[in-house]
């Protein structure tokens, strides 16, 4: 199969081994689980538990709300000790509800009745992945089931984990390959897509000769492709242009071009949701780095906390400085580690201090276009920084700015040293949080201008009602005065007031 | 609970720094000054530590005076670059002020009055050759003949360049009149301009195989130093191919229509300061474009500028004018060749 190329990306050392070498490992369940409601793209889930209740494995405690939601069920059973607001890694500043559950040994499981994909309606098996809760478990988080309504030609299943050090989709691929496959077979009835690719890195070499033989130990119909391993091919724009040559329209979505990406592990998520009626409750972590004792890839329920699964890992060594939700190039770094693990977080990550520390200074840039040469969404960095630091947002937009991908690439190859990718992040939540004050200013002129000329409307019509009454009943009214007088004692018509 | 300090991705530090590019560069010159030296003696080396120590007074002055930090922006390594490729452009028995003029205008009015690092509109060491040869003409034409064209004159040694740049003074049998006017492009002119063919030019001992004796030995040491860069991507091939391939195509016809009036592709390419302005100068990033597309055009536009002025100019060799009239053109350029942004133009 042809595989074409991207613009720009780096080769950066993979660092996978660190964690691979001790296979998938299941972290014990701690005595407590901070299970946020929040843990997908959109809005949070709304509790559907209240402290004091008992809970089974399985069970769902949070309710999706709307369409843009997911639900949230229990991984252990337990019984909730509060709902209570807590910090959300991904968001600094940010809060959302958690659940909080004392966790038991009981066996008390809440499992949904298996279906047979092959038989079961597209329709259904779509609900069924909804009621499990499945959502992207590449880092994005959108759930899966809003993205499985439109109909695809193709299906990629994402296993390029193209970060470095990440090694969960790895690590997944050699043991559960044949439940990616499966649910890569159902996904593909789900949007009707007549072809499957199973993309994985051409350095993944046992994640590929698992994922061949599970392809060709049940009947075939995927295409296991290795992709070169190239920061950052896991980007579903970068990995659909690698696999077909065509790039997705700027501003559009894979669907637009009749594609649909799906990460690994959340076909196999959807797999387990829809073959065993088991709800999205655990996820693979890579817990690695310098920092860490052992690292490795553990199986960890969902609300799990930093500091419980880094313990896992062997605890910290004296090289940790910085903690990292994901990897090193996206990552979030934590101020602590009493974090809940989410859908979304595929990677604890701990540096130390040489790996992650900048010693030259900030420098001016020298238009020397490294930036662009490595922007994988084929921008000028250099330019749009210079927008945005002469405060022209719209320059900016105009000049890609919500086509950079946040990937990374154009710091990374800066002499000068100039944080770049920061100032994109910034800029495009500033304009986001703009747009949306200047919607909600419009909203309230048009509310405004509705209410003006419903009044006005409203005192025409008072006008109207009022002279057709004066010209169509004026013999009426004087018949009427006339007949007043008459009865009215005489005296009577003048002011009765003092 | 253990607490970290926290910091914005990418969490990698980045791979070079400004000092380590300019470093770089100042390194693929020095197969370039070798040859230089070995024909045309040891004043390059004269000349390189005097421009390199008024660059670096000039730099200093200019810091203190904008209150900026000396150390990161002394050490760069911008300055010594700047004040190297001044150097290389200035006759090796030039006197002293005339890199003392060239660097206060390539670092005081072309940098620091623009803004320093990264702001200059002009490429500063381009600016001090211009300042210099508008102003001091002859000084900039006293070229020695390379070694080896006359047998009873040997290159002075270093003792004798460093009095001859200090002080004026020649070492026998050298006279400042024979020096005038000796490089292979003015000779093309001049003899050109008296009627001569090129055949007839040629001939002239001054001459090797392509451009100028020992001139195209150095060009093709700066290429070398050139392809390093290129093979390190501390360059854009974009600009010495656009700026190398234009002066081929379009001398090749010219030469092909009459050969006798016209030098071969060649010769223009290994004349002056052609090579070295393709790989080291028009290369500059600040001075020039960012995008692919205008780096192209940026390479072709000074090389049509450096003919133009070969051809019709009054200045025997155009490469630094061509790349300052250039400079002048990169905003805009760099506007109107904004890449198109991946996804672009590919709405269904």
């Amino acid at each position: 199969m042809t595989r074409y190329s991207f613009h720009g990306g780096l080769a950066l050392a993979g660092h996978k081994a660190e964690s691979t070498g001790r296979g998938l490992q299941a972290c014990p369940m701690p005595p407590l689980l901070h299970v946020p409601l929040l843990q997908h793209a959109g809005t949070p889930a709304r509790a559907c538990v209240a402290a004091g209740d008992a809970v089974a494995a399985g069970q769902r405690i949070g309710i999706a709300q709307g369409e843009l939601s997911a639900d949230v069920h229990a991984p252990c059973a337990g019984r909730v000790r509060a709902v209570e607001r807590r910090a959300l890694a991904r968001f600094p500043g940010l809060d959302a509800e958690h659940v909080v559950i004392e966790t038991s040994a009981a066996l008390s499981l809440h499992a949904l009745p298996a279906m047979d994909w092959q038989a079961s309606d597209p329709a259904a098996l779509r609900e069924r992945i909804r009621d499990a809760g499945v959502v992207g478990l590449g880092g994005a988080g959108f759930p899966t089931a809003g993205k499985l309504s439109v109909a695809r030609a193709l299906l990629v299943l994402n296993g390029a984990e193209c970060e470095p050090w990440i090694a969960c989709d790895d690590a997944l691929l050699r043991e559960h390959a044949d439940d990616v496959v499966n649910g890569g077979r159902l996904l593909a009835r789900v949007v009707g897509a007549g072809r499957v690719l199973l993309a994985i890195e051409d350095k993944m070499p046992e994640a590929l000769a698992a994922a061949r033989a599970a392809v060709a130990g049940s009947g075939g119909g995927i295409e296991v492709v290795a992709v070169p391993t190239r920061y950052p091919a896991g980007g579903e724009r970068q990995l659909i242009q690698v696999l077909t040559g065509r790039e997705v329209p700027r501003g559009g979505l894979p669907r637009d071009i009749g594609v649909i990406v799906q990460n690994v592990a959340t076909a196999r998520a959807a797999w387990r949701a829809v073959a065993v009626g088991e709800a999205l409750a655990t996820r693979v972590v890579t817990v690695t780095g310098r920092g860490v004792a052992r690292p490795g890839n553990f199986v960890v329920p969902l609300g799990t906390s930093v500091a419980h699964l880094v313990q896992q890992a062997g605890g910290y060594t004296e090289h940790a400085a910085r903690l990292l939700l994901g990897g090193p190039m996206m990552g979030q770094a934590l101020p602590h580690d009493e974090f809940a693990i989410g859908k979304q977080d595929n990677c604890v990550l701990v540096l130390s201090a040489d790996e992650c520390t900048d010693r030259e200074p900030e420098m001016p840039c020298i238009r020397c276009g490294d930036c662009a040469s490595a922007c994988p969404a084929q921008l000028l960095p250099q330019q749009l920084l210079w927008h945005l630091r002469a405060d022209e947002p719209a320059r900016a937009q105009d000049q890609g700015l919500f086509d950079c991908i946040e990937c990374g690439c154009c710091d990374l190859v800066c002499p000068s040293h100039i944080p770049l990718t920061q100032p994109f992040r910034q800029a495009k939540v500033e304009i986001g949080l703009r747009a949306a004050e200047t919607r909600r200013a419009l909203a309230a002129r048009d509310r405004h201008e509705q209410r003006q000329q419903r009044l006005q409307r409203e005192s025409v019509e008072r006008a109207e009602r009022q002279q057709a009454r004066q010209a169509g009943g004026a013999e009426a009214a004087a018949s009427a005065l006339e007949r007043a007088r008459a009865t009215r004692p005489p005296g009577h018509d003048t002011d009765p007031s003092p | 609970m253990k607490t970290f300090a926290v910091a914005s991705a990418p969490h990698l530090p980045a791979r070079r720094s400004v000092r380590s590019v300019m470093g770089l560069v100042l390194a693929a010159l020095v197969p370039g000054v070798l040859a230089h030296a070995w024909f045309f003696g040891p004043g390059i080396a004269i000349q390189i530590a005097l421009a390199t120590a008024f660059a670096l007074g000039f730099e200093a002055a200019m810091l203190r005076l904008r209150g900026k930090p000396l150390r990161p922006f002394l050490t760069d390594l911008s300055a010594p670059l700047t004040a190297v490729l001044f150097a290389l452009s200035v006759p090796p028995l030039a006197p002293w002020w005339v890199s003392a003029i060239g660097m206060a205008s390539a670092i005081v009015l072309a940098k620091h009055l623009y803004g320093g690092l990264g702001q200059n509109l002009f490429n500063p060491a381009m600016v001090g050759v211009a300042v210099v040869l508008l102003c001091f003409p002859r000084e900039f034409t006293q070229w020695l003949p390379p070694t080896g064209l006359q047998e009873d004159a040997v290159i002075p040694g270093l003792a004798a360049s460093l009095r001859a740049v200090l002080t004026g003074e020649l070492p026998a049998p050298w006279r400042w009149d024979m020096l005038a006017q000796a490089t292979p492009l003015d000779t093309v002119r001049t003899l050109g301009q008296q009627g001569a063919t090129l055949a007839e030019i040629r001939g002239n001992p001054l001459f090797g195989d392509f451009g100028g004796r020992g001139w195209e030995w150095v060009a093709n040491f700066f290429a070398l130093g050139g392809v390093f860069l290129l093979w390190k991507k501390l360059i854009p091939w974009q600009v010495p191919v656009a700026m190398l391939g234009t002066v081929v195509v379009v001398t090749l016809p010219f030469w092909l229509s009459d050969p006798d009036l016209h030098p071969f592709p060649l010769q223009h390419v290994f004349s002056g300061a052609l090579v070295l302005g393709a790989f080291f100068i028009a290369t500059d990033p600040v001075s020039g474009c960012t995008t692919p597309r205008g780096r192209l055009l940026f390479g072709v536009g000074v090389a049509l500028l450096t003919l133009a002025i070969r051809r019709w100019g009054a200045f025997p060799d155009g490469v630094a004018f061509a790349v300052l009239l250039m400079n002048c053109a990169a905003p805009w350029l760099d506007r109107y060749s904004r890449p198109r942004i991946l996804g672009e133009g590919r709405e269904p």
